[in-house]
């Protein structure tokens, strides 16, 4: 499949670089709002229409944001966009306005939204970063839906709202509270790896499925998409320990070189 | 040729005590607080022990042969877990009760964290709070042919009186093996004799309970008040059962005595300021998560490197 195709950025978004099994990202409004099968669709169609807007929006501005104010920049796009999606659900899906309730303006700092843009908005043209905007939005979607499905199902014994299980079924409530959330996304990720590692064991190509950069997002310290900040912050330490052999040549302190993590969050 | 030409490596001087040797201590230890329950809750509780140990063994077991590990079945620390389990539990709650907290308790909360002595929780006080968040109307209904209304620490908490003589001995409302302080004491004695558990998380754990008692509990030293918190709940249970699991308690001595403290004042507060009358079940698996920075703090030094900091 060719690269920022658009049936590549959709797959990619929706398997290959799952936001919320693969990378990790955005896990508050996944943990906190998935306590229905409704609520996760709502938040996952929210969050996608504030990623592929500003995503495209981003696109088309990233020649003219100067790189060192670019995070504040995209900031305003984002917050511009989530302030009239909120009014707008305000106005027209007042139910799903409520149940919804603060996570739709802490979607501003929702780190899919912010890393898709720093990522690949950036640097892309506008038609494949609107495509990435919607298989990674798409991808979000997926997964809120299904993990808000299983906690409805397991937690009040039903999936959108509809009673599935036999009326003998006792609600295991724990599933509807907030360690609920940690135990599906636990177990679906594990699934997931699962999968993948069977797969990769029986010689079928997993690359379609893989994480976007062929290399696993746990580790992505020496080759990964992370690669630049550690060479940031490499550089960084080494400044700071030659200035501090200048000043103290006797005893250096125990420098934490190159091990700074990407913070998410 | 004699065994004494015989050349191995070391360690040449084994200890007879095993893991099973000392589990199976403490099944026996847990024997009369079980005797009890049955004897005061009927055949409804030693048919909830049943499949609560059944379904801990089963779970580990059909884990381990999935997994393709080492069956560790052998080393009763699952029988363990399944009889403090249902200790834990009231003898009303209905049969899946205690599949669904075995199978938590064991999967959850220890395989899934690499077996015996990597789990960082009490199972059985996992599986127990996993349960009291998820059915807290099965979970805290006390109500059985035997007893009606609350458990002496609810009557408590309203400021009604309490039969001491009845707490001592048990003959109250409450979970199964909770009830009797007498049966927990006496299988504690043992555990203690045979130099499994010592007095030392268990004893600051209570006396720190009663200090906060006399000092937060509204009733200044009222002995009535005090051996009524003692002897109601499960605080014996905890303090000498769950408390002194060896694999969630501090390894440090030093550690010891600060995790009894910290229990101490956890079950105090949420005993004396929380809604709920009982407190024993967070307080433990609250002080388990703190474990590691205990002993992190109370590391000893070797001999020579005391003036060196760390």
């Amino acid at each position: 499949m060719k690269q920022n195709s658009i049936s590549e950025r959709l797959i990619n978004g929706l398997i290959k670089e799952n936001p919320t099994f693969v990378l990790m990202l955005g896990m508050c409004p996944t943990l906190a709002v998935t306590t229905s099968a409704v609520n996760g669709l709502g938040m996952g169609l929210t969050t996608m229409v504030v990623l592929a807007l500003s995503n495209m929006f981003i696109s088309l501005l990233r020649k003219v944001i100067p790189d060192k104010v670019r995070i504040p920049a995209f900031i305003v796009v984002i917050a511009s966009f989530v302030t009239v999606v909120e009014l707008l659900l305000k106005a027209f899906i007042p139910f799903l306005y409520a149940a919804l309730g603060l996570y739709i303006p802490l979607i501003v700092v929702n780190c899919i939204i912010l890393g898709r843009a720093e990522a690949y908005a950036s640097k892309n043209d506008v038609v494949s970063s609107l495509f990435d905007g919607i298989g990674m939005g798409l991808g979000f979607t997926c997964a809120l839906t299904i993990i808000g499905a299983v906690r409805e199902l397991l937690g009040a014994g039903q999936v959108f709202g509809m009673n599935v299980m036999p009326a003998s079924y006792v609600p295991c409530s724990i599933f509807v509270l907030a360690p609920g959330a940690f135990f599906v996304l636990a177990v679906l990720t594990a699934i997931q790896n699962k999968v993948k590692l069977e797969g990769e064991r029986k010689g079928k190509d997993m690359s379609k499925i893989q994480s976007g950069c062929n290399s696993d997002c746990m580790n992505c310290k020496e080759s990964g998409c992370s690669r630049r900040m550690i060479d940031v912050s490499c550089a960084k330490a080494k400044e700071d320990l030659e200035v501090i052999e200048i000043t103290e040549e006797n005893d250096i302190p125990d420098v934490n070189t190159g091990k700074e993590e990407k913070n998410d969050d | 040729m004699s065994d004494l030409m015989k050349v191995s490596s070391n360690p040449h001087v084994r200890s007879r005590v095993t893991t099973s040797n000392i589990m199976l201590a403490v099944v026996i230890a847990l024997l009369p607080a079980a005797g009890f329950g049955i004897y005061n809750f009927g055949l409804d509780a030693l048919i909830l022990i049943f499949i609560t140990v059944a379904s801990c063994v089963l779970t580990e077991l059909i884990y381990e042969k999935a997994m393709k590990k080492k069956v560790t079945i052998g080393d009763f620390s699952a029988v363990v877990t399944g009889l403090l389990l249902a200790l834990n539990l009231p003898s009303t709650a209905p049969w899946w009760i205690g599949v669904i907290g075995g199978v938590f308790a064991i999967l959850v909360v220890k395989m899934l964290f690499g077996g015996l002595g990597q789990n960082f929780m009490n199972p059985a006080l996992g599986a127990r709070c996993f349960l009291l968040i998820s059915y807290t109307s099965i979970m805290c209904n006390f109500e059985c042919d035997a007893y009606t209304g609350a458990t002496p620490l609810a009557s408590l908490k309203a400021g009604e009186s309490v039969n001491l003589l009845d707490m001592v001995i048990g003959r109250t409302g409450g979970t199964i093996g909770e009830t009797s302080m007498i049966a927990i004491v006496l299988g504690a004695c043992l555990l203690i004799l045979l130099g499994i558990i010592d007095l030392r998380i268990p004893g600051s754990y209570i006396v720190t309970f009663v200090l906060f008692l006399i000092l937060f509990g509204g009733h200044g030293f009222d002995p009535a008040f005090i051996t009524a918190h003692l002897a109601g709940g499960g605080l014996m249970l905890g303090a000498f059962f769950m408390a002194t699991d060896y694999v969630t308690r501090p390894v440090t001595k030093r550690g010891q005595y600060l995790y009894g403290v910290v229990l101490g004042l956890l079950t105090g507060i949420f005993r004396i300021f929380a809604p709920s009358a009982e407190g024993v079940s967070y307080a433990i698996i609250l002080g388990n998560l703190l474990v590691p920075l205990m002993e992190k703090i109370t590391m000893p030094k070797a001999f020579g490197k005391g003036g060196e900091r760390a």
